[in-house]
């Protein structure tokens, strides 16, 4: 049943997103059909399908490290945010120079700009106890304001007629081209190498237990020894690292320059992917897929039926809504009123009582 | 009591129950009579637990039928019984911490009465049971026993004519056992029936005048409690001759292995009890207990111990000379501390994973399970595989789920796995709580082996029997403070009794030190104080 839940959580999303926009005036099985299954048959379509799964499934990757042991990094997106800024100022500081050093050292510098955001919410919960969940949310704000009044301020391009934006990037800052004559730039394999490197770290070692066990039962990781607050630090490190890591990719990559458009929302969408993937870093590889399904299916959909942007998130969150829902549901079975009110007074008690106070004997 | 023409008040008449691929009942017949306290024995599996439920109308029989004085009745639901008449008082209790006892007693009825009626009928029974409870108490301010009070309340507010107890004195001190006694024996003069579910064989021979015991979910004996010894009963449970455990050491000193001193620490609020300026020693070879009511400090004291809780402690923890106050809970194993926690799922063990990974859990660093931080898998495997092995653990194997085995089962593989490591001390609380006698006298037994080995163990346990039973020698503790140590030779059981209860200071313990039976005459419990020899 557990794998059971997104299936049928697409499905009911393809469903309830046919009638929604049927209701609405459009064409909403011809939508749906733009969206989630033409780009399928256009091979055209694939590469950019694969670049923009490449920085979902990384920062997805991240996240369900940190959501494994409960840890609830809501703030991807600023943290992809001052991963992009952070490679970007070495690229500024070098666009002068030469050098295959230049690259490598802007990812460096993603990742750790990535980590420094997350850093923030980490040293809060663990020293004053404050919510990671808040704390990373209100962080993406402040990080887009930062990339605002860079992008307008200091590292406005001076030869850019005034738009707020930097210089582009030059050949030893940009991405190479994986497959020559095409878009799939050296994000794609490193995000798919992330995803098998993580699947090995949650499997064979032990920090990947100490996540699996802090999440599945707190009490029983302090008993054996991992502490919560190291738990958080890795947690809160792993996502934001490659939060940073995937923003300094889209970059260096598909945006050669750092806009003020940077921000695309794929630090919120990846939790869908999380999600949607099973917080299993292959799931996670395949999930990316499909939400990378609903923003290609979503852009060409505007251009063909003219579809409104905002159709993209509506999908996604239809998306992540049908999900939890099915996680949910899928636990319980549907009983009858009378009995339910039977039953309920003393099954409400007991899950409260303490459990520590009376023990079971199962005779 | 009623004459011998009258129908029983209970009657049970070849109820049989499946689960898929266990038999649970097996065409269980007995009768209880008005006014009679009668006793389901049995071991973990045995079906009493099903059994129960079955009367109380939690599950219904697949054959087989329930009269009830003389009628054959159908008890569809917990509410149809309560309407015949059967009210039962849960092991677990079933109360909010933070409301009042009125108000968790109006909670638990079906249509509670306005409530200034309600305290009136509440303290109406109080009064002529001699219940000490105030209705307007919290019941985080309650002890063990208070508790257990409300639930009989809760009960008996419907005027029962069945009152099912299910193991209700695992948590409470002598003198409470003997209280609840005079209740069940007044309830029962009164002419409400009492169907008495127990582990504890003493307890059953002092309260209970029939016995049905159950093995396999058969009935396999019928027997007046009176008339038979604790250790026949156990045998008809079990079904084999009981083993004796080995001799105990003497106490004969080893040197000093863990040396525990002023010891304190902050209670987690709300509810914790903070740990006031504990000290105690134990020898190697030596078996040290701590009795005492639940929530009194025990589980403080255990995490304290293991380093799960390190802020705001103060005091010293030697184990050889070594300070351990500092070190965390890794460095503290590495340095030969085992500890095993009161609660199995959780915390003990995580129920979702399989027993390897649980091995994983606590005996990675000891017994050499990851290097460079990969998990060794194979050794992982092999040292799950050796546990189940060597402490008879029934599973499929190490990929078995550890929420997959029975509680028994599961304690048996927590203690082999922190046995196994070899530790130097080992700190256990409640090591045989809901294990059955068989799986009880073997986690016992190893215990003493891994003691005589040299190692220092320290028993933390709510059953006194049992720490008289294993102990060298044992001290109490009482919201937080342990007392003196005893030597468990000699010991007076009143004394243990009354510090179990929180009376404190040397009234009591002048000419009492050779009140205790000796060994083997030690089995009538609750104890009644015996004066001093």
């Amino acid at each position: 049943m557990m794998l059971a839940a997104p299936v049928i959580a697409v499905a009911a999303t393809l469903i309830a997103g046919a009638i929604l926009f049927t209701l609405l005036g459009h064409d909403g099985l011809g939508a749906t059909l733009e969206i989630f299954v033409k780009p399928l048959f256009d091979p055209y379509r694939w590469q950019d399908l694969l670049v923009k799964a490449a920085p979902l499934a990384m920062i997805a990757t991240g996240l369900a490290m940190g959501f494994r042991a409960n840890v609830w990094n809501i703030g991807a997106e600023g943290q992809y945010i001052l991963g992009g800024l952070a490679g970007t100022g070495v690229a500024l500081s070098t666009l002068d120079m030469t050098g295959s050093w230049i690259l490598p050292l802007m990812l460096i510098c993603g990742v750790v700009g990535g980590m420094v955001w997350a850093a923030v919410p980490a040293l809060l919960r663990t020293t004053l106890g404050v919510n990671e969940i808040l704390s990373s949310l209100m962080l993406n704000y402040v990080a887009i304001q930062l990339l605002f009044y860079l992008m307008r301020g200091p590292w406005k391009d001076p030869e850019g007629f005034n738009f707020p934006q930097t210089a582009m990037f030059s050949a030893d800052q940009t991405l190479p081209m994986v497959v020559p004559g095409t878009l799939i730039h050296l994000g794609v394999p490193l995000a798919a190498a992330v995803a098998l490197t993580a699947f090995f770290v949650m499997a064979r070692t032990v920090t990947g237990f100490q996540l699996k066990v802090v999440g599945l039962a707190p009490r029983a990781a302090a008993f054996g020894g991992f502490g919560a607050a190291s738990t958080v630090w890795i947690a809160m490190l792993c996502g934001g690292g490659l939060a940073g890591l995937a923003g300094i990719l889209e970059a260096a990559g598909p945006f050669g320059q750092m806009v003020p458009q940077f921000p695309t929302g794929y630090g919120y969408t990846a939790i869908i992917v999380a999600f949607l993937g099973r917080l299993n870093p292959l799931g996670i590889l395949l999930a990316a897929l499909v939400l990378a399904l609903t923003y290609v299916g979503g852009e060409s959909a505007q251009t063909t039926i003219g579809l409104p942007s905002a159709a993209t998130g509506v999908f996604q969150a239809m998306m992540l809504f049908f999900l939890l829902a099915a996680d949910i549901l899928v636990r319980y079975r549907i009983v009858s009123g009378r009995a339910a009110a039977a039953s309920a007074p003393h099954a409400a008690a007991a899950k409260e009582a303490e459990p520590a106070k009376g023990k079971a004997v199962t005779a | 009591m009623a004459g011998a023409a009258a129908a029983p008040r209970l009657e049970l008449r070849e109820i049989s129950k499946r689960f898929p691929g266990v038999v649970a009942n097996d065409a269980v017949s007995f009768q209880v009579p008005a006014g009679a306290i009668h006793a389901l024995l049995g071991e973990n599996g045995a079906g009493k637990s099903t059994l129960v439920k079955i009367i109380y109308g939690v599950q219904q029989a697949d054959e087989g039928e329930i009269a009830f004085d003389g009628r054959p009745v159908h008890i569809g639901s917990p509410r149809e019984a309560r309407a015949l008449g059967i009210g039962m008082v849960f092991q677990h209790f079933s109360l909010f911490e933070a409301m009042t006892v009125l108000e968790n007693i109006a909670l638990g009825m079906d249509e509670p009465p306005p409530r200034g009626e309600l305290e009136t009928r509440v303290r109406e029974l109080l009064d002529s049971y001699g219940l000490a409870l105030d209705p307007h108490r919290r019941v985080h301010t309650l002890s063990v026993g208070e508790r257990q009070r409300i639930e009989i309340v809760r009960a008996l507010l419907q005027n029962p004519k069945l009152l099912i107890m299910d193991e209700p004195t695992s948590v409470l001190t002598p003198q409470e056992v003997e209280q609840l006694f005079g209740t069940l024996r007044r309830l029962a003069a009164e002419g409400c029936s009492i169907l008495y579910i127990s582990h504890k064989l003493h307890e059953i021979k002092a309260l209970c005048e029939s016995a049905t015991i159950l093995r396999g979910g058969k009935v396999v004996a019928s027997c007046d409690p009176r008339e038979e010894s604790a250790r026949s009963m156990a045998e008809l449970m079990i079904g084999g001759s009981l083993k004796d455990l080995s001799q105990k050491s003497t106490g004969a000193a080893g040197k000093e292995r863990f040396v525990v001193s002023a010891l304190s620490a902050p209670g987690e609020p709300p509810f914790g009890t903070s740990l006031k300026d504990v000290s105690f020693m134990v020898r190697a070879g030596e078996i040290f207990g701590i009795a005492g009511v639940a929530g009194n400090g025990q589980n403080e004291l255990l995490a304290v111990l293991s380093g799960e809780e390190r802020a705001g402690v103060t005091g010293s923890i030697r184990l050889d000379g070594r300070e351990l106050a500092a070190l965390s809970v890794g460095a503290r194993r590495r340095a030969g501390l085992a500890t095993s926690p009161e609660e199995r799922n959780g915390h003990a063990a995580v129920p979702g994973m399989s027993l390897s990974e649980n091995a994983l859990l606590s005996a990675r660093s000891r017994m050499g399970l990851a290097s460079a931080g990969v998990v060794r898998a194979g050794a992982t495997k092999a040292f799950a595989a050796k546990v189940i092995e060597a402490f008879s653990v029934k599973a499929t194997g190490p990929g078995a789920a550890a929420g997959s085995l029975s509680g028994g089962n599961l304690q048996k593989f927590v203690m082999g796995r922190e046995i196994m490591e070899n530790p130097a001390v080992l700190v256990v609380s409640q090591p045989t709580w809901g294990v059955d006698a068989g799986a009880a006298s073997f986690i016992r037994q190893a215990m003493i082996d891994l003691a005589a080995g040299g190692a220092a163990v320290v028993v933390v346990s709510q059953d006194l029997d049992e720490l008289l039973e294993l102990c060298d020698r044992l001290a109490v503790i009482n919201e937080g403070r342990l007392s003196e140590t005893m030597d468990v030779t000699g010991i007076s059981i009143e004394r243990v009794g009354l510090l179990m209860g929180g009376i404190h200071g040397g009234a009591h313990a002048a000419g009492q030190a050779g009140a205790a039976a000796g060994h083997d005459g030690r089995s009538p419990a609750p104890r009644q104080p015996e004066p001093a020899l």
